[in-house]
């Protein structure tokens, strides 16, 4: 693999991380990172999707005018989308009653339709595997992670296992809405230490 | 410049190709997953009628019938158990609106004594670690063996005889509301009974 092929595949694991850096697609990694499985279900999703979309905007980039791109991504990206809804209502049913109405809304996720855009209408389809995969994976790694934390310190369990006893009081807050603002400013702030951003 | 200069056919063209392409995508994708997403469903209906009931040996999917509850109010499902053909315990579907995020519908469980065996929360919006502890063994405990006839459906706020889950009394009370709903299913289906 060359140089530009493992820069494109890991860009969008830390450098450009599309969750903790580029803070896009922020509606689904508040919304259902409440528990480590949910971001972990949410994001693989959101990555096939991104696999699928960019890999076939890529393959038919040169045959779509320049004014009528958006609308074309956005047929290619929602019948990916829906594909996947089926599939998965049929063979995860358990995971599809737990992220119910994030499925649909991968449709206009930020970052897919960012990726199309920026990425994959400019480059070959190898390319575009590699960024979808780079970006799918990272956002995948930062809903697990920021679901992770959610659940240790607002159920005291991870991915569904307990550690402390039924009757400890746990930080609720973090598995509510304000939480997840909370969670996610916390590792941010570590990103950017990491980064070495002032 | 000769890009700039585009007929006004070719886009409409790519457009329409795309979406037609994507319609067949999307009809091949329907037809291959219409029955195990059936299934898939009627598996988790079944799931949850064999946590409530007592053991069967019927297809409580076969007989199931609609009861109106006594104030006609409500249609609900309600799936027979029997053993060796006799009934044992019923699985009543029922639903509430005011759960704390909005619908929560269970399947309910009585025992032929009008005793309730025990529910399952089949669907709901409840804030995750709170109100979702409704459908944890905690809460669930007290309604095994409870009667609706003699002890009240209620919390003990209300002047009931059921411990609300612990800042989640909302959850609480629309749990007890479905429940009740369903109770009243169960006994116009007793009274509708003992005439047979």
């Amino acid at each position: 693999m060359n140089k530009t092929s493992l820069e494109n595949l890991t860009r969008g694991l830390f450098k450009e991380n599309p969750t903790f850096v580029m803070l896009l697609g922020m509606c689904p990694t508040l919304g259902v990172s409440t528990s480590a499985a949910n971001g972990l279900g949410m994001g693989l999703a959101t990555a096939f999707v991104l696999l699928l979309s960019n890999m076939g905007i890529s393959l038919v980039k040169n045959i779509i005018p320049d004014i009528i791109r958006i609308p074309s991504f956005i047929v290619i990206i929602a019948s990916f989308v829906t594909v996947i809804e089926m599939l998965m209502q049929a063979y995860l049913p358990q995971l599809y009653a737990a992220l119910g109405i994030y499925i649909p809304l991968i449709v206009v996720n930020c970052i897919i339709l960012g990726r199309a855009e920026a990425f994959a209408s400019k480059n070959n389809i190898w390319q575009s595997f590699l960024d979808a995969l780079g970006m799918g994976l990272g956002f995948t790694m930062a809903l697990t992670i920021l679901g992770s934390i959610r659940e240790i310190l607002g159920n005291g369990s991870l991915f569904g296992r307990s550690f402390i006893s039924e009757d400890t009081p746990t930080m609720l807050l973090f598995i509510m809405p304000p939480g997840a603002f909370l969670a996610l400013a916390g590792i941010i702030i570590v990103v950017n230490k990491l980064r070495g951003v002032k | 410049m000769a890009k700039k200069r585009q007929s006004f056919w070719q886009p409409l063209i790519v457009l329409v190709g795309i979406a037609v392409v994507s319609a067949f995508m999307l009809a091949y994708v329907e037809q291959i997953t219409e029955v195990p997403i059936k299934k898939a469903k009627d598996a988790q209906e079944l799931a949850a009628i064999a946590e409530v009931v007592n053991a069967f040996d019927n297809n409580p999917f076969a007989e199931k019938m609609i009861i109106t509850t006594a104030n006609r109010k409500h249609k609900l499902t309600m799936y027979p158990a029997r053993k060796d053909g006799v009934l044992n315990s019923v699985a009543i579907k029922a639903y509430t609106n005011t759960g704390f995020g909005g619908r929560i519908e269970l399947m309910a469980g009585f025992n032929v004594d009008g005793s309730i065996r025990n529910f399952k929360i089949t669907s709901s919006n409840e804030t995750p670690g709170l109100g979702s502890k409704v459908d944890e063994p905690k809460f669930k405990e007290q309604f095994h063996g409870f009667y609706p006839e003699r002890q009240i459906l209620k919390v003990r706020q209300d002047g009931g005889d059921v411990d609300a889950v612990t800042a989640a009394t909302i959850s609480s009370r629309a749990v007890l509301k479905a429940l009740d709903r369903a109770y009243d299913a169960f006994r116009t289906f007793k009274s509708g009974d003992s005439h047979e």
